[in-house]
């Protein structure tokens, strides 16, 4: 990469106190801030209709918003409309010109930044180069897979040399084994030339694959804010951890807290782990799938339960397991012996792995 | 398991057309009855020895007509193989040889024999004079002829063309034929007619001399004194209204997309009404405005003092109003595309720093390309078709249409010229076609990809919204003050000499009395409006029909020939009216196909001239449907006929409707052909009110023509009513959604 003529100019992103409404009734978000560190990729996830799509259209100057500020680096964007700001876009659908050649579509926005002509044609060059297209200028869009399409709507974000480069969903047209190669790829070249980038994603695995920092999301407003690790190992709540990766929510009752530790019980199984501030009395208790135990008989420590059902799947066990808790999900890694429908077990957890949720 | 339908021995469908072709032949009278299509008295009247009303087998029992004879192998042979396995090659070699065998002879021998014997010299010649002589085809030899195809597609079908597939072969023959009978066969009948002598003979020397006729192709308004000829005028004010529509429309299409305009619903309903108006009605509007006794020349004559000039009737006129009746055709061409155009592209350009004017310019410009081109290519076809404006406000600017009316009914009665001028005027309009079709290529811009467009369409920018607001205003105001005209004009007992109001002329046109206890319709138009009705509501939903059979070959189907397919089904869109006129006449005038003076003939001329908008709905809401409907319909089992009226055509609804109230409503404002077509017996409202304007009753004429207008808003607004409004999966504005 060294040596090619795009460098970065990233900035940070801010959003003070920012609401965005349509019409009169339609809050899409509603009072957020937020700060996006230089260089960093962050990524905006929710289900969808949770705002973030809008959020990303406020950083482009797309979107106006209703109140609050948006910050790119020192400089107070919140009015400025979308031709004004430093930040370019990579569409959900890519939006290539369908009527300019791959080279035109690159040059077009360095053609209305100042660049003379022989700048303008070697910094898209440069940008079809660093995307691994450099053969291709002179094709049309529709003559390129989809894969490529993507690459040039990114070298064509790209040559700008943005302050903060905005992807929408931008792997939601490839198909999977491409997703998780243009995913690297993206990640790559954001590290590399240490770009600010916002990401805005429904699929947690591509969150967690790429990301600096995520922004979980739900009904306009942020519902956590960290790194994957931090998201999935210790989620704020039953909806985070039910959205990023698949959690198994029982209900469990808090007896005591001491030293930050708490004793929680459920039907006689009791379990010790990280109070997490939380007093005596009702919660909820989030286990990822692969930290259950099961143990084959009726005895021993844990919670009675059967197994509902059991599924191969080649590397683990998938079982369905149910009790008075309710149904939960695990997996197992043993493949060679098997539980089997009807089979009753003890349930119980691996020593870390366990979250103490506040009750619903 | 089910049975696997080639092993099959039964052929219901095979038998049901065997049996079609055997009624025809035994049963139904073969020739055409005088009285009319849908009568029945010939049942009473002799049938079925009467030589009028016979079956072909009773004809040649009584040994008349011996050459219809040969027609009974290829009924016969049929019969042959209906015990015979489908792939079997007998069964597809014996069908095809009858199917072709006894289709061509029908044609043969209609076209070889006619009202006078032999049709052509060198028969006479060669058999001897024929003391017989034939009438056009009737309900017997339309049916043996529909059995002869259908046996030959499923023959071809058993050979395994297109998949084996019965209906689909089937349809596309039908369709093929029937394209073929009244688009192509009339077309080169004219061709021919163009170079037919006083005595019957062939020759080129007259065809070229009427061809090269200074009266068409002169120049002398441009290097001398006299007048152009009607191919420069035709041709000079198809391109200037084709330009000026495509603006206008884009224009209002801009106002409607891309403004902040409150009145949007309005001006849309605004330009919706030129098109369920008769085009000549707005000629007559701008009569009454600027006429010489018009409002405004006597307005203006007063205050300054000057005579009033009879300026409008030509060129300026003309202009006008065809720039008021295809505007808002350009304008619904136009919206779909401004419309269509991706809201994430022009985000795009701007987020990569190009400004509102630099946007429009490079993407949303470039990108209306294709609707542009065909806005105009629609206004220039419009244009040079028009029959009704130039009749009315032409003055001495005379055009290839009326000119072409003129040569059949005017004194001059001169076939030939009629054909030439027909020709000259069908080679503009497919030389644009052409053109259009070369300019823009196979370069797809279809830009709605239907993933993940949330965005809106931004505003224009201000330099641009300016002035195109302001022309969007002006064009409104004087659509409103022209339709103020012909409301105000109905009602005045005689337009700038006696402006007392009056209902004198509704009265004269619709008055009906209570008389022994039924209904009578007194009034003068009563006929011709029911005429009108009845036709539009035959013509309709045959329109649709064809229409959307054809687009379902063309999208879900693959078969060879198929782009030829197309372009033959869409040619008949770059067909002026008139030149359809003239070219029915010529053809079905004489056997083997008689239609002149029936309605039957306005029915087919509508079915032909609206069908492109018919296969057009058709394709863009069948290219909606995912094939993987017909797919998994086809694997459960149906066959195709099945997938497509159980799958295909409950969902295509809005399609239907919508090119049934279209033929409806171009059936009931249709002139350009229908003035060539109608008969006493079968006299159309178009042709009715063009009868009054030149008798100079305005007044009539313009009641009638406020009276349709009412009814076919109360179409539209009932046809709104049944679909509801359609919804494009993006939303409009930036109020609702995220």
């Amino acid at each position: 990469m060294a040596g090619t003529p795009i460098n970065s100019k990233a900035a940070s992103v801010s959003f003070r106190n920012v609401s965005k409404k349509y019409g009169k009734t339609v809050l899409a978000v509603d009072d957020v801030s937020l700060e996006i560190e230089a260089g960093t990729l962050v990524t905006l996830l929710g289900p969808s209709g949770c705002g973030k799509t809008t959020m990303l259209r406020m950083i482009a100057g797309l979107e106006m918003v209703t109140s609050g500020q948006i910050m790119i680096g020192d400089r107070d964007v919140t009015k400025l409309p979308a031709t004004d700001r430093d930040v370019s876009m990579v569409f959900q659908s890519y939006a290539l010109f369908p009527h300019m050649s791959v080279i035109e579509n690159v040059s077009y926005g360095l053609k209305f930044s100042g660049f003379d002509k022989v700048e303008t044609h070697d910094r898209a060059r440069a940008g079809l180069d660093l995307v691994g297209l450099g053969e291709f200028g002179a094709r049309l869009p529709s003559e390129l897979s989809g894969g490529q399409q993507q690459r040039v709507a990114v070298a064509r974000a790209l040559v700008l040399e943005p302050q903060v480069l905005l992807f929408d969903e931008p792997l939601s047209n490839l198909d999977a084994k491409l997703r998780r190669q243009v995913r690297e790829e993206i990640r790559e070249i954001q590290q590399n030339l240490g770009l600010t980038v916002v990401y805005v994603t429904h699929d947690q695995e591509e969150a967690l694959a790429v990301s600096d920092q995520i922004v979980v999301m739900r009904n306009a407003g942020i519902a956590q804010i960290g790194t994957p690790r931090e998201l999935y190992d210790a989620p704020a709540d039953r909806f985070v951890a039910d959205f990023i990766g698949e959690a198994n929510l029982i209900d469990c009752t808090i007896q005591k807290v001491t030293g930050g530790i708490a004793q929680i019980d459920m039907s006689g199984y009791r379990h010790k782990l990280e109070a997490r501030g939380m007093e005596p009395g009702p919660a909820t208790v989030a286990i990822r799938p692969s930290r259950m135990r099961l143990v084959r008989g009726a005895t021993g420590a844990g919670i009675k339960a059967q197994i509902e059902k059991a599924t191969y799947v080649g590397s683990h066990m998938e079982y369905v397991v149910s009790g008075d808790f309710g149904q939960v999900f695990a997996i197992l890694d043993d493949v060679d012996d098997a539980l089997v429908p009807g089979e009753g077990v003890m349930l119980s957890f691996d020593e870390k792995g366990p979250v103490l949720l506040p009750a619903q | 398991m089910r049975e696997v339908s080639s092993e099959k021995t039964t052929h219901p469908v095979l038998i049901f057309w065997i049996v079609a072709g055997w009624v025809g032949f035994l049963i139904l009278p073969w020739y055409g009855i005088e009285d009319g299509f849908f009568r029945l008295d010939w049942l009473l009247d002799g049938y079925p020895l009467d030589s009028d009303y016979a079956p072909a087998a009773f004809l040649i029992g009584q040994g008349q007509k011996l050459w219809l004879a040969p027609l009974l192998v290829p009924l016969v042979a049929p019969l042959l193989v209906l015990t015979k396995r489908k792939t079997d090659p007998i069964f597809a070699k014996i069908l095809i040889t009858a199917g072709a065998f006894g289709f061509a002879w029908l044609i043969a021998q209609g076209f070889g024999i006619g009202i006078r014997g032999w049709s052509f010299g060198w028969l006479q010649a060669l058999f001897g004079p024929l003391e017989d002589r034939q009438f056009g085809m009737g309900y017997g030899a339309l049916l043996l002829a529909s059995s002869y195809l259908f046996l030959f597609t499923q023959g071809i079908a058993a050979r395994g063309a297109i998949n084996g597939d019965v209906f689909v072969v089937s349809a596309v023959s039908g369709v093929i034929v029937i394209v073929s009978v009244f688009v192509f066969f009339p077309i080169a009948k004219m061709l021919l007619a163009a170079f037919i002598t006083e005595d019957g003979s062939y020759s080129f020397v007259i065809f070229a001399a009427k061809f090269f006729d200074d009266r068409i192709w002169g120049l002398s308004c441009v290097f001398g004194s006299g007048r152009c000829g009607v191919a420069w005028n035709s041709l000079f004010l198809a391109v200037i209204v084709g330009l000026l529509t495509t603006i206008l429309g884009l224009v209002f299409a801009l106002v409607v997309t891309r403004s902040g305009f409150r009145f949007k619903p309005a001006l849309r309903a605004l330009t919706v009404l030129p098109i369920i108006t008769p085009p000549f009605v707005i000629g007559l509007a701008i009569i009454l405005l600027f006429g010489l006794s018009g409002s405004v020349t006597g307005y203006v004559a007063d205050l300054f003092g000057i005579r009033p000039t009879r300026w409008v009737y030509g060129l300026p006129g003309l202009l006008i109003a065809q720039l008021l009746a295809f505007t808002p055709i350009a304008f619904l061409v136009l919206i779909g595309v401004v419309e269509g155009v991706s809201p994430s592209m022009e985000e795009a350009a701007q987020t990569l720093r190009a400004n509102k004017w630099q946007v429009f310019r490079t993407v949303s410009l470039p990108l209306m390309r294709p609707g542009l081109a065909n806005a105009f290519l629609l206004g220039f076809i419009e244009s040079m078709a028009d029959f009704g404006n130039p009749l009315v406000l032409g003055g001495n600017f005379d055009v290839l249409s009326t000119e072409i009316f003129f040569a059949i009914v005017g004194a001059q009665y001169d076939q030939g010229r009629a054909a030439v001028l027909a020709i000259v005027l069908l080679a503009f309009t497919l030389g644009a076609f052409y053109a259009q079709r070369s300019w823009l290529g196979n370069k797809s811009y279809t830009t709605v990809s239907g993933k993940g467009d949330a965005g809106v369409h931004p505003q224009m920018p201000r330099g641009l919204s300016i002035p195109v607001l302001t022309t969007a205003m002006i064009w409104a105001g004087f659509t409103i003050v022209i339709y103020a005209m012909i409301l105000y004009g109905s009602m005045v007992e005689l337009w700038g000499v006696n402006n007392t109001l009056t209902f004198k002329h509704y009265i004269t046109a619709f008055s009906m009395r209570l008389e022994d206890g039924g209904i009578r319709w007194s009034g003068s138009a009563w006929d011709s409006f029911w005429t009108t009705i009845k036709i539009a509501t035959v013509a309709a939903p045959l329109t649709a029909a064809v229409g959307l059979i054809t687009a379902y070959l063309l999208t879900r189907q693959t078969f060879a020939g198929k782009n030829s397919f197309e372009f033959g089904t869409m040619l008949s869109f770059a067909i002026p009216g008139t030149v359809i006129g003239v070219s029915y006449i010529l053809a079905f005038n004489v056997p083997p196909i008689e239609l002149t003076g029936t309605g039957i003939i306005l029915v087919v001329s509508f079915i032909f001239r609206n069908m492109p908008v018919g296969v057009r709905a058709g394709i863009a809401s069948m290219s909606q449907l995912d094939k993987s409907l017909d797919e998994s319909s086809l694997t459960l089992g149906a066959n195709s006929w099945q997938t497509f009226r159980r799958v295909i055509l409950p969902l295509l609804r809005p399609a239907i409707l919508a090119a049934l109230v279209y033929s409806f409503v171009r059936a009931m404002t249709a002139i350009s052909a229908v003035i060539f077509l109608v008969s006493a017996e079968h006299n159309m409202a178009t042709a009715y009110i063009i009868g009054r304007v030149e008798n100079n009753d305005y007044g009539l004429a313009i009641a009638y023509s406020t009276t349709l207008i009412f009814v076919m808003l109360a179409a539209v607004g009932l046809l709104q009513l049944m679909v509801g409004k359609t919804r494009i999966g993006r939303r409009m504005d930036h109020k609702s959604g995220g």
